[in-house]
């Protein structure tokens, strides 16, 4: 199967940007496609600042308006559409990404937060092959329409990580129980539920993420 | 995996998976185009009368703004901005036509900035003056003025059979409730999203949509032109549920402000921005009335229904057909209503009429049989429908007794302590209930093309879209499966005006539509192949034409049982789902992995309809209070226990020769009275209007 029209004379796919991931790409003053004027807006006064930070194991360098969230600086600057937008508010989990190997949401980190910082995107999770998560997510279809998946396989990443290294979570019996910690379905429940699918997966969700848990995968 | 079964039915993972997990499926806000710019809507903020003045030259003032739309600068379009009307996929929009103000959160104006920060703050400078009107924001209100809509989407508004006078006063035990449902809003993951891009008279549209062909039509009649000059690609779309399958306002929206700043615009809609402009559930609320005999025979039934709609734009929401077929009760009367609020108009949500109008039904089914002393699954059992009651067609294809057995040996009804408030488990209240699900069987004429290239491999095109509902890979099944050759060797393409045009992703038609297309593009391929056709690529579109019930002379439905147990915290009125058992009526399954998972999600939705979901319209403001993914609960994976779902082995070859039916939408029916019956049993308190939220248990 195929995304995008696969017809060679379409104008369609030529008139996409044919790079993805510009490193230092600005969204303004872009040359308009029409050979007849279009409006432009004039120089802008905003003050844009310099950050610094390794995206997916890569440099990036961007000059951003500071009101720019992570999130639209990689969905918008960067165009790393894998990153989704569904609430903007921190309340879905779609933009879920590892930052320093914690997972935050980016629609409420601001980018200029970043100087000297590691992020890790669904992008950055498959190296020659699909990661152990992601083959699981297919496997047991933890998912339908797919706008969820890549914050929900993220999550998994880091919720494998945090039991290795026995942080506690709501549903936690024993506190005090020494590492690592054992993923029930419960635990698994608790901890994926920053992350709404509203499809329904869960319970596949719940099966693909046990599965990574337990050492299975691709 | 065994290659000597049918390639249909076999539940192989999704083929665009791969794509989904590696965030390199392209949803329609991620297509980066040359010179795009950012649009973002300013919404009324009173729910009726007139603008009075729009000042934008504070926004306008602001760095990187192109553009604020307004009603004084949009240029005035055909009818205006009408020409289109005709649901599912035209609806009455806002295109700055006129001052008129007819909801609070209504589009008022579009800001367009180089970015999308610069857009967002600009369109917090426009400042508009009102001359507002009195509102109609209370449903009690509403309804002194409730009337009978002209048509509803698939029946006139009332129903009767029988005589129904005879069949009540036949009746021996009466109940005869009022139960309601809130307003609700879809929310899918992604929320819409349109990029718009005009080269000269020619407009391409990404857009999220679960109608593809509707958006290009739509767009092109409400612009005044020709509709060749519209292309519309949504390759993906981050989940559907009803309220992508019209063209609302802000996809219009994009394409004009993209003609006046000649460059691409992308409008997201914000989340907060859903609740209102793209439609949601109306509230409904639904007198039932069941008479039946001692020994269970039900005589006769009522349903009356009055749901709200806007005060610009009928939509019913049609809680009155699943009782038109469910039982066979010999005399019936159902009527729908109206009743007009300032507000969004409402439209098509995950079953509509059906999940709702179950969830009265099979609740007062529930009451019906304590009534009677008899168990549930019996009286339902004992008014089993052998044919379509209300138009005496025998069924195509129909399982439900085996639905009731399997679910209730798997759940282990036969353990369950009849009298509520019986079953309990420390501190809480365990309950069992258990209600009927049902959903129109739909088809609608779809076309599609199969194409061998001179490489050998095959590839086959279909408008339709895929909304997380395995379209790709069931259409790459059937196709492989038609052609005789391996998955690998195909490629199913979707999502593009230019492939052979689909109907919409909607009334869980796609399987059995897009499927029989694909199925015969490729029967008529092979046959061309096979007598030697020897051109390179050879190209077969066919246009698959369904018979309809009347045609056929066959009532079409699925239908399913689900079981459910709640646990009730006997202080605290907290309710738990740790478990729904339901086994389905749904004719042949297309993919076993993709079909139960949307089974499973229907189920989720019907906990969510239960217990959570309710859009609070704030009766002073007009505002929905809770807009935004916090206030307005859907479930999280804590919310949700074990969902032991399955089909019964069928294959409704009458209704097409694929055998299915569609399941994108019987998974929800019938669960919210399975709950709301499991609650019952657990407390001893009937709850009638939804959401079952803990104060109404306390």
């Amino acid at each position: 199967m195929n995304s995008t029209p696969r017809d060679p004379e379409s104008g369609a796919r030529r008139r996409f940007l044919a790079s993805t991931g510009a490193i230092g790409a600005l969204g303004i003053g872009l040359p308009a496609a029409e050979a007849e004027p279009s409006v432009q807006a004039g120089e802008s006064p905003v003050q844009r600042l310099a950050v610094r930070f390794t995206l997916n194991g890569r440099p990036c360098e961007l000059e951003l308006d500071p009101r720019t969230t992570l999130l639209d600086a990689l969905r918008e600057q960067l165009h790393e559409g894998g990153t989704k937008k569904g609430c903007d508010h921190g309340q879905c989990g779609a933009c879920t990404v590892l930052v320093d190997g914690r997972r935050v949401n980016a629609c409420l980190t601001l980018a200029l937060t970043l100087e000297g910082r590691k992020v890790t995107t669904i992008e950055g999770l498959a190296r020659e092959k699909l990661h152990a998560a992601q083959a699981a997510f297919v496997r047991h279809d933890a998912f339908q329409c797919g706008y969820c998946t890549p914050g929900q396989i993220v999550s998994c990443v880091a919720l494998v990580d945090e039991a290795r290294r026995n942080m506690p979570s709501a549903v936690t019996p024993d506190l005090h129980a020494e590492a690592p910690l054992e993923l029930t379905d419960d635990e698994i429940r608790e901890r994926m539920s920053g992350n709404v699918c509203r499809c329904g997966a869960y319970a596949n969700i719940v099966a693909a993420v046990r599965d990574v848990a337990s050492g299975g995968g691709a | 995996m065994n290659d000597m079964t049918p390639l249909v039915g076999r539940g192989i993972d999704r083929v665009d998976g791969p794509l989904k997990v590696t965030g390199h499926a392209k949803y329609a806000a991620e297509f980066a185009l040359e010179g795009l710019c950012h649009a973002v809507m300013v919404r009324t903020t009173v729910p009726a009368g007139r603008v009075a003045a729009i000042d934008a030259a504070d926004a306008k003032a602001m760095p990187g703004v192109l553009l604020v739309m307004t009603h004084e600068n949009t240029p005035q379009l055909p009818q205006k901005g009408e020409a289109a009307f005709g649901p599912p996929a035209g609806r009455k929009l806002t295109l700055f036509q006129d001052t008129e103000v007819r909801y609070n959160g209504e589009p008022v104006a579009l800001v367009i900035a180089e970015t999308f920060e610069q857009a967002q703050e600009a369109a917090q400078r426009v400042r508009v003056k009102y001359e507002a009107k009195d509102a109609v924001l209370d449903f009690e209100r509403a309804k002194a003025h409730a009337y009978k809509p002209e048509k509803m989407t698939h029946s006139p508004p009332d129903t009767c059979w029988g005589d129904i006078e005879r069949g009540l006063a036949e009746g021996e035990v009466k109940v005869d409730h009022v139960y309601t449902t809130p307003m609700e809003t879809h929310n899918p993951m992604e929320p819409h999203a349109t990029l718009a891009h005009w080269e000269g008279p020619h407009l391409t549209l990404y857009d999220s949509t679960q109608y593809v062909a509707g958006v290009r039509e739509t767009t092109a009649k409400t612009l005044g032109i020709p509709v060749e000059q519209v292309e519309v690609h949504s390759p993906f779309v981050g989940g559907g549920f009803g309220c992508k399958g019209s063209t609302w306002s802000h996809v219009v929206l994009a394409a004009l402000a993209a003609r006046q700043v000649k460059r691409p615009v992308k409008l997201v809609v914000e989340r907060r921005q859903m609740f209102g402009p793209v439609g949601g559930r109306p509230c409904t609320e639904q007198r039932v009335l069941l008479a039946a005999k001692r020994d269970g025979t039900i005589t006769g039934v009522r349903h009356d229904v009055i749901s709200h709609t806007s005060v610009f734009e009928d939509y019913t929401e049609s809680s009155t057909q699943p009782t038109k077929s469910l039982y066979g009760i010999a005399n019936g009367h159902l009527t729908q209503r109206l009743a007009q609020l300032n507000v969004g108009t409402p439209t098509f949500m995950r079953a509509p009429g059906e999940s709702t109008g179950t969830f009265a039904l099979e609740c007062a089914m529930d009451e019906l049989a304590e009534a009677l002393a008899i168990d549930p699954v019996e009286l339902r059992v004992k008014n089993h429908a052998d044919a379509d009651p209300s138009k005496g067609f025998p069924w195509s294809s129909k399982k439900l007794k085996e639905c009731y057995a399997e679910a209730a040996r798997r759940f282990g009804w036969d353990k369950r302590s009849p009298a509520p408030r019986s079953m309990r488990d420390g501190r809480w209240l365990v309950g069992h209930g258990m209600a009927t699900a049902t959903y129109p069987a739909h088809m609608d004429k779809c076309k599609a093309v199969a194409m061998l290239e001179a490489d050998g491999t095959y590839v086959v095109r279909c408008s339709t879209q895929d909304i997380g509902t395995g379209t790709y890979t069931i259409g790459a099944q059937v196709a492989a499966e038609a052609l005789g050759v391996a998955l690998g060797q195909v490629r199913f393409e979707l999502g593009d005006s230019r492939f052979p045009r689909a109907p919409v992703s909607g009334g869980s038609m796609t399987a059995a539509s897009v499927g029989m297309a694909v199925r015969n593009a490729c029967l008529a391929l092979k046959e061309k192949v096979l007598a030697g056709a020897k051109e390179r690529p050879l190209s077969v579109e066919v246009e698959y034409g369904p018979k309809g019930e009347d045609e056929a002379k066959l009532a079409m439905r699925s239908f399913g049982a689900v079981f459910t147990e709640v646990r009730v915290d006997r202080d605290l009125g907290i309710v738990r789902v740790p478990r729904v058992v339901a086994t389905y009526s749904v004719g042949r399954l297309l993919n076993a992995k993709t079909g139960i998972n949307q089974l499973q999600g229907g189920i989720v939705w019907g906990i969510s309809m239960a217990l959570m979901e309710e859009s609070f319209l704030d009766k002073r403001s007009g505002r929905i209070a809770n807009a935004d993914l916090a206030e307005y609960h859907v479930p999280v994976n804590a919310d949700i226990g074990v969902l032991d779902v399955t089909v019964v082995d069928e294959n409704d070859v009458a209704f097409n020769a694929l055998g299915a039916r569609g399941i994108g939408e019987i998974g929800i029916t019938g669960v919210a009275a399975s709950v709301a019956n499991a609650v019952y049993h657990a407390t001893g308190r009937r709850v009638r209007d939804l959401p079952i939220t803990l104060d109404k248990l306390l």
